[in-house]
């Protein structure tokens, strides 16, 4: 198949794909490299399931192109755990109970992390806002917002 | 479809002069992507302008500021110097969508997309923003304001791009100020707009002013009136009333499910009211 050749680094790893120039990079990671953690809510930028990390920006992947991806560096989801050892993030969604469907999820994880990477000690309202692109259907948000409070704690005595 | 990349200014000109069929330009994609998954634009070339040398920086120069055509605007938050300079554009600028959006979003791709109701476009206007153009009859720099004509149609020729916003050095007591209604608190799309840019002299006399609305009309709107409102004054309850009515009698909004006429009218004189209040404040005025 002919297509855009492109080289870029994702969660660390080198990796080369072939894609065509309409493609996202949302289609990229889920059907050419099988990293079906981001996921397609909406495919307009309105939900943030497909959120990952290129160069250090939260981004939604469905408003990305493949092609842009070369010589960046993205962080996806499956990048998040270390091996077995879930990211503080994951641990405390689980035990708040976070998720339903879990369709949001991987979003929130993502979005969560770049907030507390800028911003260790958010508070309620900064979480809020800083989760305003990220929508769930199932939760109500209360769950998730304790979540990264609660993460956040852990995270800034480690 | 193609997609290219150039590095350099002359080759994304010639490149979309020179192009068969459609040829658009990618910088952020929040607007151009989820207009090509709508189907309302197929494009054949896609130029992606990102990697073009030095566009995706904010610089000083002698004349003030030069955000490039590719600064995301999460970026224009970040830039301490812009904020006090100019902190009504950068606060318009980081209204627009989500963190998500903001790390990708440009203010010349809010002009360019030319939407009655882009947040960035009423603070550029009131701060007398220019766009430098490059194309391929050579360089030109005009003020933002002329570069959207109608929703989605903007005065650039075929093969011109713009490659920065400049904004003017500041002169010493001024402020500017950014407000829009959304019925949300966050991730909305403006009913209505202001946008106010002044400066004072020492007693705290307005020299001079700014006054911009946005979603009031097809395409921002400049109130002269509105400004002559606040010139000579000290910003004093007489002065903002002359220029809330001065608003309100400008706009020429829709009437739609997000807002009335009769409503729109009323909040712009509103919201510029209170961007005016906060710009003075910033000025340094009491
Ligand atoms: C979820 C979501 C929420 C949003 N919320 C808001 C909001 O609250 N307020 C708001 O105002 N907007 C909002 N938007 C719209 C959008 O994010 C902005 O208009 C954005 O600023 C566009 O910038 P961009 O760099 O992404 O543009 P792009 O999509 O890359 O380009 C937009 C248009 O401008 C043209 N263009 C871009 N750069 C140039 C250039 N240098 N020279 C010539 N032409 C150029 C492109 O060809 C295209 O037609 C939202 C969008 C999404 C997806
Ligand atoms: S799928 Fe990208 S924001 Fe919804
Ligand atoms: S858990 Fe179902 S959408 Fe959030």
């Amino acid at each position: 198949m002919s297509g855009i050749a492109v080289s870029t680094t994702i969660n660390g790893d080198d990796v080369e794909f072939l894609c065509q120039a309409e493609e996202t990079l949302l289609d990229v990671l889920r059907d050419r490299l099988g990293l079906t953690g981001a996921k397609e809510g909406c495919g307009t930028g309105d939900c943030g399931a497909c959120s990952v990390i290129v160069d250090g920006r939260l981004v939604c992947s469905c408003l990305v192109l493949g092609a842009e991806a070369e010589g960046r560096s993205i962080e996806t989801i499956e990048g998040m755990a270390d091996g077995e050892k879930l990211h503080p993030l994951q641990e405390k969604f689980l035990e708040h109970a976070a998720l339903q469907c879990g369709v949001c999820t991987p979003g929130f994880l993502m979005a969560a992390k770049d907030l507390l990477t800028r911003n260790p000690d958010p508070t309620e309202e900064e979480i809020r806002f800083a989760l305003a692109g990220n929508l769930c259907r199932c939760t109500g948000y209360d769950k998730i917002v304790r979540a990264v409070q609660d993460a956040a704690t852990v995270m800034k005595g480690a | 479809m193609q997609y290219t990349r150039p590095t350099s200014v002359n080759d994304a000109v010639s490149l979309l002069a020179e192009a068969k069929g459609t040829a658009v330009v990618l910088a952020g994609g929040s607007d151009l992507l989820v207009r090509m998954k709508g189907g309302f634009v197929e494009p054949d070339l896609i130029v992606d302008i990102k990697s073009i040398d030095g566009i995706g920086e904010i610089r000083q120069t002698a004349d003030g500021f030069a955000i490039g055509a590719a600064v995301p605007c999460a970026v224009m938050g970040e830039d301490e110097a812009l904020k006090n300079a100019w902190p009504g554009v950068v606060e318009a600028a980081n209204l627009i969508g989500s963190k998500q959006v903001q790390g990708r979003c440009t203010v010349t791709g809010n002009l360019c997309n030319a939407s009655p109701a882009a947040d960035s476009v009423p603070a550029l206007v009131a701060a007398g923003a220019r766009a430098a153009i490059a194309g391929p009859g050579g360089n030109r720099t005009v003020p933002v304001e002329e570069i959207p004509t109608a929703p989605g149609k903007t005065s650039l020729a075929k093969g011109e791009i713009i490659e920065a916003i400049l904004l003017d050095k500041r002169a010493p007591r001024s402020g500017d100020a950014y407000l829009r209604f959304i019925p949300r608190t966050e991730m909305d799309i403006a009913v209505v707009s202001a946008g106010v840019n002044l400066t004072l002299d020492e007693q705290g006399v307005v020299t001079a002013a700014r006054v911009a609305l946005g979603a009031a009309a097809p395409t921002v709107l400049l109130v002269a009136q509105a400004a002559e409102a606040l010139i000579g004054t000290a910003a004093d309850e007489d002065a903002l009333e002359k220029l809330a009515a001065a608003c309100s009698a400008a706009c020429k909004p829709i009437d739609d499910k997000r807002g009335t006429v009769e409503f729109r009218k009323k909040v712009a004189g509103v919201l510029a009211r209170r961007a005016a209040m906060i710009a003075y404040k910033r000025a340094g005025g009491k």
